[in-house]
């Protein structure tokens, strides 16, 4: 096998577009529009496309149809159905196509309008028959039965589920793109109504319509184009079930796997990241994913989070535009994780900008924690 | 070909909760086609002990008056877990590591694998 091509390739557009509750545009149009003016960044437009990965939310065959809708023939169609681990895989996927030089420019995009209607008229994969007659109301039901595992083993506490819910509102606080940038305090978290014990409301993400989209080419061409170019360094992607009934061990996910393989790629450590940008569908996914990426060890991430730990000015800056709980959530949040690290690492984020981040981290989750995929991406100076 | 999941249904509604293992081999969950992970076809079905340990759990809460509801993960004592509940004590009274004894019941019209408390049983 052939080496990672690390720092090879680089994201050189990003671009977020209707995050919130965006009436009237189809998932196509969200992320059509978001598209070009990605590609715009990179002085780029659709023709220039020939590596096409496109994820919509409810069209499974949206590749083809994201195709004609840019009006190109694209060498490389790619219509990953992961979930919200789709682009971290497709980056790794686009990496190695534009290394060997299989394409040239490669547009990794989704849209959803699931918000505007209705996350059951959004939904593509129909319940396992041998969970459905139990009734979950998925995807919650799963996460709640991960979080009581975790507690049950680690002695993991309502209060620290609830640190990461507020750490991720207060960056949202700070990110004018968020959804929703009202104060939480620790209180109105621990008041709010039960849904599937032990979470509540405010341990879930939001639901929000969506379109986003990254551009990838090999660093060479990065160079000219008018953006810092975001190299990426090392990616990695694994499956470890699809129902939660079949996860090997609900306190360990795939992503202890894909860091441990995307560091190795990359050359590089968790001590090495300046900013980690990972997928809270819940609460416990924040926590999972600092002990699976290396972060703290395994059973420690409640005691990471606490005290502010990973809000503004706490020990490690996580989900720096608010996440999935705060910022934006159109129902596979995955490449909104790329999009914030590929803005810190150009110095774009204002108030909530990490000083000097050179190396960040975009995790993906797709699914009940059944996908796993992580990006690592650095400035020119790590290269 | 009668296929697997007809198989279990069929057991199931002649009150039997029966599991396939590769001949020889390990016990899987749900039925298919093949072993997982060694890919034989030379499988059969048994009828598991009933016993297992509640892996996970929760309360799926409803807005009063519709009741709320446990739903968990069972793991039996034959290795495979299954998404299940526990029946016969209150939702939020299901802990992790009971030990529970399968129950085959008639939901609307359907059997189906439930489990009640061992101490219950």
């Amino acid at each position: 096998m052939s080496p990672f091509p690390r720092g090879r390739t680089a994201i050189v557009g990003a671009a977020t577009f209707g995050t919130g509750m965006s009436p009237g545009y189809s998932p196509s149009d969200l992320a059509a529009i978001a598209s070009s003016r990605a590609l715009a960044e990179a002085g780029l437009s659709p023709k220039d496309v020939d590596g096409l990965f496109f994820v919509h939310s409810v069209d499974t065959l949206g590749g083809m149809s994201f195709a004609q809708y840019l009006g190109i023939n694209p060498k490389v169609t790619n219509n990953n159905r992961l979930g919200g681990s789709a682009f971290q895989a497709m980056v790794e996927d686009a990496a190695w196509l534009l290394d060997v030089g299989a394409i040239d420019v490669a547009l990794i995009a989704y849209g959803s309008n699931q918000a505007t209607i209705g996350r059951a008229q959004s939904k593509t994969a129909p319940p396992n028959v041998y969970e459905g007659p139990y009734r979950p109301t998925n995807p919650i039901t799963s996460y709640a039965m991960a979080t009581a595992r975790h507690m049950h083993q680690f002695g993991t506490t309502k209060e620290q589920l609830g640190e990461v819910a507020v750490a991720a509102r207060q960056w949202a606080r700070l990110n004018p793109e968020a959804y929703m940038r009202d104060p939480l305090t620790m209180d109105d978290y621990l008041a709010a109504r039960m849904i599937n014990d032990p979470l509540g409301r405010f341990d879930c993400c939001l639901v929000t319509d969506g379109g986003a989209a990254i551009v990838m080419t090999r660093a060479d061409r990065a160079r000219d184009l008018p953006k810092t170019p975001v190299h990426v360094l090392g990616a990695a992607n694994t499956t470890t079930h699809r129902d939660i009934m079949a996860m090997p061990d609900l306190t360990v996910t795939g992503a202890a796997q894909t860091g441990a393989r995307a560091y190795a790629r990359a050359g590089l450590t968790a001590a090495d990241v300046d900013v980690v940008e990972v997928y809270d569908a819940f609460t416990i996914n924040t926590i999972l994913f600092l002990e699976d990426l290396g972060f703290c060890p395994k059973g420690e991430g409640g005691a990471f989070v606490a005290d502010g730990g990973i809000a503004p000015g706490g020990r490690l800056p996580v989900n720096t535009n608010g996440g999935g709980l705060s910022c934006t959530h159109p129902g596979m949040y995955g490449l909104f994780t790329l999009i914030e690290a590929t803005r810190q690492l150009r110095g774009e984020c204002g108030d909530r900008q990490v000083a000097g981040a050179e190396v960040a981290l975009a995790h993906g989750n797709g699914a009940v924690l059944s996908s796993q995929a992580t990006v690592i991406l650095g400035a020119p100076a790590t290269v | 070909m009668v296929h697997p999941d007809a198989e279990f249904r069929e057991f199931l509604a002649e009150g039997r909760f029966m599991l396939q293992r590769q001949k020889g081999g390990a016990a899987f969950y749900p039925p298919r086609t093949i072993a997982p992970v060694t890919g034989s076809e030379d499988l059969e079905w048994f009828e598991p002990s009933g016993r297992g340990t509640v892996y996970s759990t929760t309360v799926v809460r409803r807005k009063p008056p519709e009741p709320s509801y446990n739903v968990c993960l069972v793991e039996l004592a034959e290795g495979p877990r299954m998404m299940t509940r526990v029946e016969g004590i209150d939702p939020a009274e299901v802990r992790i590591g009971m030990p529970v004894v399968a129950r085959v019941i008639d939901q609307d019209g359907q059997a189906l694998v439930v489990f009640v408390p061992e101490n219950a049983a």
